[in-house]
């Protein structure tokens, strides 16, 4: 009853707008842009702006796959790109309609090329790493002076966890980030693609979810900066941002993030045009917008997350581009995997495996 | 028979294959169907230029794979009978709630009756996310209740409700009590008074008046809106997914799960038509059952 109203609604509004003026409609991640930019691209462009959010991969899948989204940009990262590339979701790029194109990092665009190859489908909006965010005066607190902080063990050893409960931990609702980094815990391979190998990855995290406070993927900024939470693994400038906000509200919550020694997933996301897009010269605009480089730049100083805009650096402030944590050295570089996607027989087997370890039975 | 009468006749069944079976015959399909990496994420696909050899290469494509795998899964049983139980004892909740309110209802002034039925109707004027948002704001660690409970020193350490099945239990009888308060106080407005006086002349005390007259004859009453209750109950997502926590397992949110998160749409249409029969079999018997009595006493 209140679902078709809602329908309803939203589809008068949908028609209205088609009768006003051109808009682009786009779907990026939640907390993943300075939000001034949107205003700045109406401004310049005269289009409207349809900006909505989603926090998982999982979610975007579902609407990319169903078909006639509406929305004209939206950004998978690598391996959901890949899947839906290879499901005719996207189309190919027009890079003459993307003056700005020569920004690009090569850096980026190689290693996204696994993903896309010859970077037909896609240009890289931002990435980053996956590792653990830490309330370090508590986990201080509760773990003592030497509290494993730069190591996976904080989160998948049992011991560390059940301490940690007292004040809290989120982990992200995202079994293609946990299952790989439970997988390197173990020492073994965490872009494996046999049941078998996948399979090892249970018991750890079905030993640790009984301390996990919820399982989520966006709430835990808020949660870390208020203090809510202690610990969390989650994504790099999520948990910079946090740290921001913790010290905007100057609440005595100090925020660490670290990249974990046994490795972490490095991972791109991506501005993707869907075939079925309503407004693609739309699209074009807000993706050039983007590759501008005092754009992006101002987008990677407001999120704490790298950009793949190699002009963009010099317009970055030092506690970005300075930071080993965004932009990592040779040194963290090596310890940074990728992954690749699973095929549908084992996704279906991960998936099940993830629901099994939420729910505790 | 004339055309009118057909009219009539098919009018009701019409409404029911457009509304009901086509809609069901969809899901069914894409039930037998397999997941893939496509749009829509699901194959075989029909395709009605294909013609008829077309049509009859893609029902050989599908399969009961999907239910065969469910029925392997223990996942879902446990859903399934965690949502059973949930529905029903927040169906019997809600009755021992709403029972008193709609015989409170019955017995007042002629006056009151509409001012009386206005506030069961009024909480409808606001929207049922926003409604169910609020329990957050009162069963939370920070929320009202606590703060109470807490200030008056009843309790030392704020009750952790939210994100518990208890949680979920109050906001289900929140949100339905209305469904069951209004048809139990239709019948009970609509009963003789005179049959109480009577039963009281003939010796009974009030109490066992109510036993044995209100009660029986508000039964088609509290039928109903047990009924409005449970079903929609048993399917709920958004009250479990906002007030229950990771470990309340109830067949809504495995559902959601596996269209948003899995992305699995065959095995997700397989688990809703699974749904749909275990709660279609219980009514058809108890419709029988009904008509039966009804036949019995004519």
């Amino acid at each position: 009853m209140m679902k078709t109203g809602m329908t309803f609604a939203a589809a008068l509004l949908a028609m209205a707008g088609a009768a006003a003026a051109e808009e682009v409609r786009v779907y990026n991640w939640s907390d993943y842009i300075d939000e001034s930019l949107l205003a700045k691209f109406t401004e310049e462009t005269g289009i409207d702006l349809v900006y909505d959010v989603f926090d998982s991969n999982e979610m975007l899948e579902t609407k990319m796959l169903a078909g006639s989204s509406g929305y004209d940009v939206v950004v998978p990262s690598g391996t959901f790109l890949q899947r839906q590339i290879q499901a005719g979701a996207f189309m190919k790029l027009d890079r003459s309609k993307l003056p700005n194109y020569g920004n690009l990092w090569d850096m980026v665009s190689e290693r996204v090329a696994k993903y896309d190859p010859g970077n037909q489908y896609a240009v890289n909006y931002m990435w980053g790493t996956t590792g653990i965010g830490v309330n370090i005066n508590k986990v201080k607190e509760v773990l003592g002076d030497d509290a494993p902080v730069n190591s996976l063990a904080l989160i998948f050893d049992p011991k560390n966890m059940e301490k940690l409960s007292q004040c809290g931990v989120h982990l992200l609702d995202a079994p293609t980030e946990m299952i790989p980094a439970a997988l390197a815990y173990l020492g073994l391979d965490p872009d494996a693609q046999d049941e078998e190998t996948l399979a090892k990855a249970e018991p750890v995290l079905e030993a640790i979810a009984p301390y996990v406070l919820k399982f989520h993927s966006s709430e835990y900024i808020n949660a870390l900066a208020n203090g809510d939470i202690c610990a969390v693994f989650g994504w790099s400038g999520d948990v910079l941002m946090a740290r921001d906000r913790a010290a905007e509200a100057d609440n005595g919550v100090e925020i660490e993030y670290h990249i974990p020694k046994e490795g972490a997933l490095m991972w791109f996301d991506e501005l993707a045009i869907p075939a079925d897009a309503p407004n693609p010269d739309g699209a074009y605009k807000f993706i050039n917008f983007m590759l501008d480089a005092h754009n992006i730049a101002a987008a990677s100083n407001y999120v704490y997350y790298a950009n793949g805009n190699k002009a963009s650096q010099q317009f970055l402030n030092e506690d970005v581009i300075g930071d080993t944590a965004i932009y990592p050295d040779a040194q963290t570089m090596e310890k940074l995997y990728t992954t690749t996607p699973w095929d549908p027989k084992v996704n279906r087997f991960v998936t099940r495996m993830w629901t099994k370890i939420k729910s505790g039975t | 028979m004339n055309f009118r009468r057909i009219l009539l006749i098919a009018t009701p069944y019409a409404w029911l294959v457009a509304l009901f079976l086509v809609p069901f015959l969809i899901v069914f399909k894409i039930s037998l169907s397999h997941y893939a990496i496509s749009i829509p994420p699901y194959s075989p696909v029909f395709d009605i230029s294909a013609g008829w050899e077309g049509f009859k290469t893609f029902l050989s494509k599908l399969d009961f794979d999907n239910y065969r795998f469910l029925s392997g899964d223990d996942l879902y049983w446990k859903a399934y009978l965690s949502s059973l139980q949930i529905a029903a004892i927040s169906t019997i909740i809600t009755l021992v709630v709403a029972y008193p309110i709609a015989y409170g209802m019955a017995q007042a002034n002629d006056e009151w009756r509409p001012t009386l039925m206005m506030l069961v109707i009024l909480p409808f004027w606001t929207s049922f996310l926003i409604r169910v948002y609020s329990w957050i704001g009162i069963l939370s660690n920070e929320g009202f209740l606590n703060q109470i409970l807490l200030g008056l020193g009843v309790i030392d350490t704020p009750l952790a409700i939210m994100n518990t099945n208890t949680a979920v239990y109050i906001g289900i009888v929140y949100t339905y009590l209305p469904f069951m308060v209004l048809p139990i106080y239709a019948t009970l407005e609509k009963m003789d008074g005179s049959l109480i006086e009577a039963a009281e002349d003939l010796g009974c005390t009030r109490i066992s008046a109510f036993w044995l007259v209100t009660l029986p004859l508000s039964k088609p009453g509290v039928i109903a809106g047990c009924f409005l209750v449970f079903i929609p109950a048993l399917g709920e997502f958004v009250i479990p997914s906002l007030l229950g926590g990771s470990q309340t397992l109830m067949i809504g949110k495995v559902l959601w799960e596996e269209f948003f998160s899995n992305r699995d749409w065959p095995v997700a249409s397989a688990v809703a038509v699974i749904l749909l029969v275990l709660l279609i079999i219980p009514i058809i018997l108890f419709q029988r059952n009904e008509q039966k009595q009804r036949e019995a006493n004519q």
